[in-house]
């Protein structure tokens, strides 16, 4: 290609090649009518822009990820050291199970996600003022507010939250025997989901239009950062998959108030016979799935995208097969709606669908292991910097390929059954769909905070939070594979004598909850490096891992309301322009002119070459 | 270059501790030694995907961590290598997937001689039923549950009259013979899972669900609950006896019919009410 004068042509394999005449057409869009707040009220807290939506996204998010850690300290503590804490007792036990399992799958993981890197990221990566709709933006976060603090007056709620599970399984859900079935405990849990899906729908609206229309001049589809592909398929997913929970909610709240029975067989409790009849607990199962298996790649498929985009700048390597990842995203995506009963192999459906949602579960596998592939393939011959980013990009690959390879197991329905509903299960999403995000999301935040701040995260702490993290993560889940293949539930309050529970199996689950509480302890260092870098960390520039894509080429950092000067930046490459022969720097970034690249790199020979 | 040790150190680790940690799978007493058979082929499989993964990214990182002067090479795509790897994963997938679907048409196809017995589910107690002398079950329903039938047979079955209930006892089952376990529930869900015998199945109220089993060696082995049905659910256990099939059919002998104990039962609880 002309911008490329000497060293090996790069292949001819970048989707839109620039042509060498190529001339940017005139910015087409000056300035956007945007909401301009005036008081600090408007645009600190009623705000409007994505940017600081997303941060209030993020920051409630890690405020109620941070009770559900507590909450993981405190149920370890009752497995590793039976009645050492004397207030939990069986129902607080299952309480708080429930409350964690939910928490951090919804309201920490996928709200991080999609509300908090899906509001910074989307318009910034794709060179958009803001999103679509910004007040509908700014209304998704409050209704978001309001669900987690339904959830948290759950707790001083009369009889607690509900101990149901995270899926919230009816019929007990909504009997006695279960705390909080016949309190408020589920009818806050139920109200809370409803709305966290109406707020999500506000947000996830605008994040598919935004991708959709807001691209600025030469951004096509597949010059979009991966990013912003896996937070793009996530939110179309999550748009066709919340409806089913949203529906599952509206009719188990008829159900427990209204008296209806969606749900509901004739049943005996304690002696006596309830009033339901006629209804069908499976169905509930089913429209749960249909939307709790997507929801695992919603929280994946982000994750994917974001790891991406760390591995490509820090190794210094365009991302290996890009429009391979693309179509994998996309195949996974697609492929999600058509699992979701491998989570009910032994619920007693009809035994038959085992074979079909068998095949395609494994199916799915394939677009999985090319993603892996290409990621180990990013690595190889690139030019690594061990950043703290880049750390736990690795220790994501890591924990990943553990858990989607667990996953084969108890995908393989067989397999499954005399596997489900034990340890082996905790073990695996914990890896999978647990820790592997959650190094995502730490490496993310390593990776933006100085383009959101202006400043550096403090390496030592950070040293220290990935080390702990990502070891101790590994040896709390890995061994507890074998608990579960030993046969140990999960979902037990305790153990007690069993014969096939030999007792060394009690020292390993000790082990494991002293594991626990130092890796909760090292978050605790990590929420202290936000705040201290905030003031005392050095001073980024804007690009300090030398980016290619938009969001470090913006005229201010932090970014200001607008995120671009007079005019949007224009896009003439992928976003993956890294170490191209005979270009002066190992990266150009995407609204780097062709022309320009050609000029520089004619006048100071390339080093290396 | 700590991250490369910590990577070797997980890749060895992990394949050590599979092979010499005590924690593995509790001697298997029913004819699903096949299901064992397929966790071994997949424990292999992803064993080596995941070694050879792992010590990769060491490599990498070893081999190609920044160097000032060095510069990474510059390959977007390479389609060949893309096809080979998505081919060989491909065979991975099938090698578990196929003995696994064997397998299941094995688990859901249940043998014409196996003899039938229930398992129902209660918050938080198992109650079992066999056929009387007629080999036949009869007809329940959650309906006619009261305290003297907590099973809820019904009366006008005559298969009913001569089914033997067991409650608050072990479960004691043949050896060598298949059985079909049908599983109820009267209250909310609750899963039979008994670890030695690699098999559990979800018990719903309002339906009658199964699955078959043929133990292998005699013993007693935990019945758990393996679906959180409340408060009590860690505490809903009971045991099953395997026995030798001759010792089995004088024990069923021995105990009460439905019909006995429904002549009974009144007056038992006449007294409990003095
Ligand atoms: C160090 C971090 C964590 C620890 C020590 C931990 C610990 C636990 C424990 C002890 C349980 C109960 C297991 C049982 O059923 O007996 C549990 C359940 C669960 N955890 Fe975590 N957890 C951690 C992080 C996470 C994360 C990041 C997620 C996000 C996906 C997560 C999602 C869940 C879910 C969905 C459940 C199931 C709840 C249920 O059974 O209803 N956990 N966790
Ligand atoms: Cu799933
Ligand atoms: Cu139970």
């Amino acid at each position: 290609m002309v911008d490329i004068p000497r060293g090996p042509t790069p292949p001819q394999i970048i989707p839109d090649t620039v042509p060498p005449d190529y001339m940017p057409p005139p910015a087409e869009v000056k300035e956007v009518e945007l909401y301009h707040a005036h008081s600090w009220i408007t645009k600190y807290v009623f705000c409007q822009d994505a940017k600081i939506i997303a941060l209030q996204y993020a920051g409630t998010a890690l405020a109620i990820g941070f009770v559900a850690l507590v909450l993981s300290w405190l149920m370890r503590l009752q497995l590793g050291f039976p009645g050492l804490l004397a207030f939990i007792d069986v129902n607080v036990y299952y309480q708080f199970i429930t409350i964690h399992g939910m928490v951090m799958v919804i309201y920490l993981i996928t709200a991080i996600f999609l509300g908090g890197f899906g509001n910074y990221l989307i318009p910034l990566m794709l060179g958009a003022r803001d999103m679509a709709f910004p007040y509908l933006n700014m209304l998704s976060y409050w209704v978001y507010l309001l669900a987690v603090l339904m959830l948290v007056a759950s707790f001083f709620a009369p009889g607690g939250p509900t101990g149901a599970g995270w899926t919230l399984y009816p019929p007990q859900a909504i009997l006695s025997g279960t705390p909080g079935g016949q309190q408020s405990g589920i009818l806050l849990m139920l109200i809370s989901l409803i709305l966290f899906v109406a707020g999500f729908t506000m947000g996830g609206l605008n994040y598919v239009v935004t991708v959709l229309q807001g691209r600025t001049r030469g951004m096509t589809l597949m010059r979009m950062p991966l990013t912003v592909w896996g937070i793009f398929t996530a939110t179309v997913m999550a748009l066709l998959a919340f409806p089913a929970l949203f529906v599952a909610c509206v009719m188990m709240l008829f159900d427990r108030l209204l008296g209806t029975s969606f749900f509901m067989p004739s049943l005996v409790e304690m002696g006596q016979h309830l009033k339901y009849g006629g209804g069908s607990p499976i169905l509930f199962q089913h429209l749960f799935w249909f939307f709790g298996h997507p929801e695992v790649y919603i929280v994946a498929l982000p994750a994917f995208g974001i790891v991406s985009d760390l591995i490509s700048t820090h190794a210094r390597k365009n991302i290996f097969g890009y429009r391979m990842m693309v179509w994998a995203i996309i195949a996974i995506g697609a492929l999600s709606f058509v699992v979701w009963a491998h989570h009910m192999y032994v619920s007693g459906m009809n035994p038959a669908f085992g074979f079909f949602f068998a095949v395609t579960t494994l199916i799915i596998a394939i677009p999985t292991a090319i993603k892996v592939y290409n990621w180990v393939l990013t690595l190889w011959r690139g030019n690594i910097h061990l950043t703290i980013p880049m750390l736990f990009a690795i220790g994501f690959i890591v924990t990943f390929v553990n858990g989607g390879l667990t996953g084969l197991f108890l995908g393989n329905v067989v397999v499954d059954v005399p596997l489900s509903d034990t340890m082996f299960v905790v073990a695996h999403f914990h890896m999978v769909m647990g820790v592997a995000p959650i190094l995502v999301i730490f490496g993310a935040i390593y990776h933006w905070y100085p383009k959101i701040t202006g400043r550096m995260m403090n390496e030592a702490m950070g040293q220290v939070h990935f080390w702990v993290t990502f070891a101790g993560a590994y040896l709390i889940f890995f061994p507890m594979h074998y608990l579960g293949l030993l046969g140990v539930p999960r979902r037990y309050y305790e153990m007690g004598e069993t014969a096939f529970v030999p007792p060394s199996a009690h020292t390993l689950n000790e082990f494991i909850t002293v594991m626990a509480l130092i890796v909760g302890a090292a978050q605790i260092l990590f929420v202290f490096n936000l705040l201290w870098s905030l003031r005392y960390g050095r001073d980024a520039g804007p690009n300090p891992w030398q980016a290619t894509t938009l969001e470090w080429q913006t005229p201010q950092t932090p970014p200001g309301h607008g995120n671009w000067g007079k005019e949007l930046p224009a896009v003439y490459r992928w976003a993956y322009d890294y170490s191209v022969p005979g270009a002066p720097e190992d990266f150009i970034p995407q609204n780097q002119p062709p022309q320009r690249a050609a000029t520089q790199a004619s006048l100071q020979p390339a080093p290396g070459e | 270059m700590k991250i490369v040790v910590l990577l070797l150190l997980i890749a060895v680790g992990s394949v050590l501790f599979h092979l010499v940690s005590p924690w593995y799978w509790t001697p298997i007493a029913s004819n699903w030694e096949y299901i064992d058979h397929t966790i071994t082929i997949t424990f292999w499989i992803t064993g080596v995907v995941f070694t050879a993964i792992v010590l990769f990214v060491a490599y990498c990182v070893y081999r190609f961590r920044y160097k000032p002067e060095q510069r990474a090479h510059y390959e977007p795509e390479n389609r060949r290598l893309e096809g080979w790897l998505t081919l060989v994963t491909a065979i991975g997938v099938v090698a578990m997937l196929a003995p696994g679907l064997i397998v299941w048409h094995q688990f859901v196809t249940v043998p014409k001689d196996a003899s039938a017995f229930e398992v129902v589910g209660q918050q938080w107690q198992w109650s079992y039923r066999y056929p009387g002398k007629d080999g036949k079950l009869g007809a329940a329903d959650i309906k006619h549950i009261t305290d003297e039938n907590p099973l809820g047979l019904i009366a006008e079955d005559p298969h009913g009259q001569d089914d033997v209930i067991i409650q608050g006892d072990d479960l004691k089952v043949p050896l060598g013979k298949p059985v079909k376990v049908l599983l109820r529930s009267v209250d909310v869900l609750h899963d039979f899972y008994v670890p030695e015998f690699r098999s559990k199945m979800d018990m719903i109220p309002g339906m009658v669900t199964y699955f078959w089993f043929t133990p292998t060696r005699t013993g007693t082995f935990d019945v758990l609950c393996a679906e959180l049905c409340g408060q009590g659910h860690a505490y809903m256990r009971s045991k099953v006896v395997v026995v030798p099939e001759a010792e089995f059919h004088a024990w069923l002998d021995q105990q009460p019919t439905f019909a006995q104990l429904q002549q009974t039962a009144p007056a038992k609880i006449r007294q409990a009410a003095k």
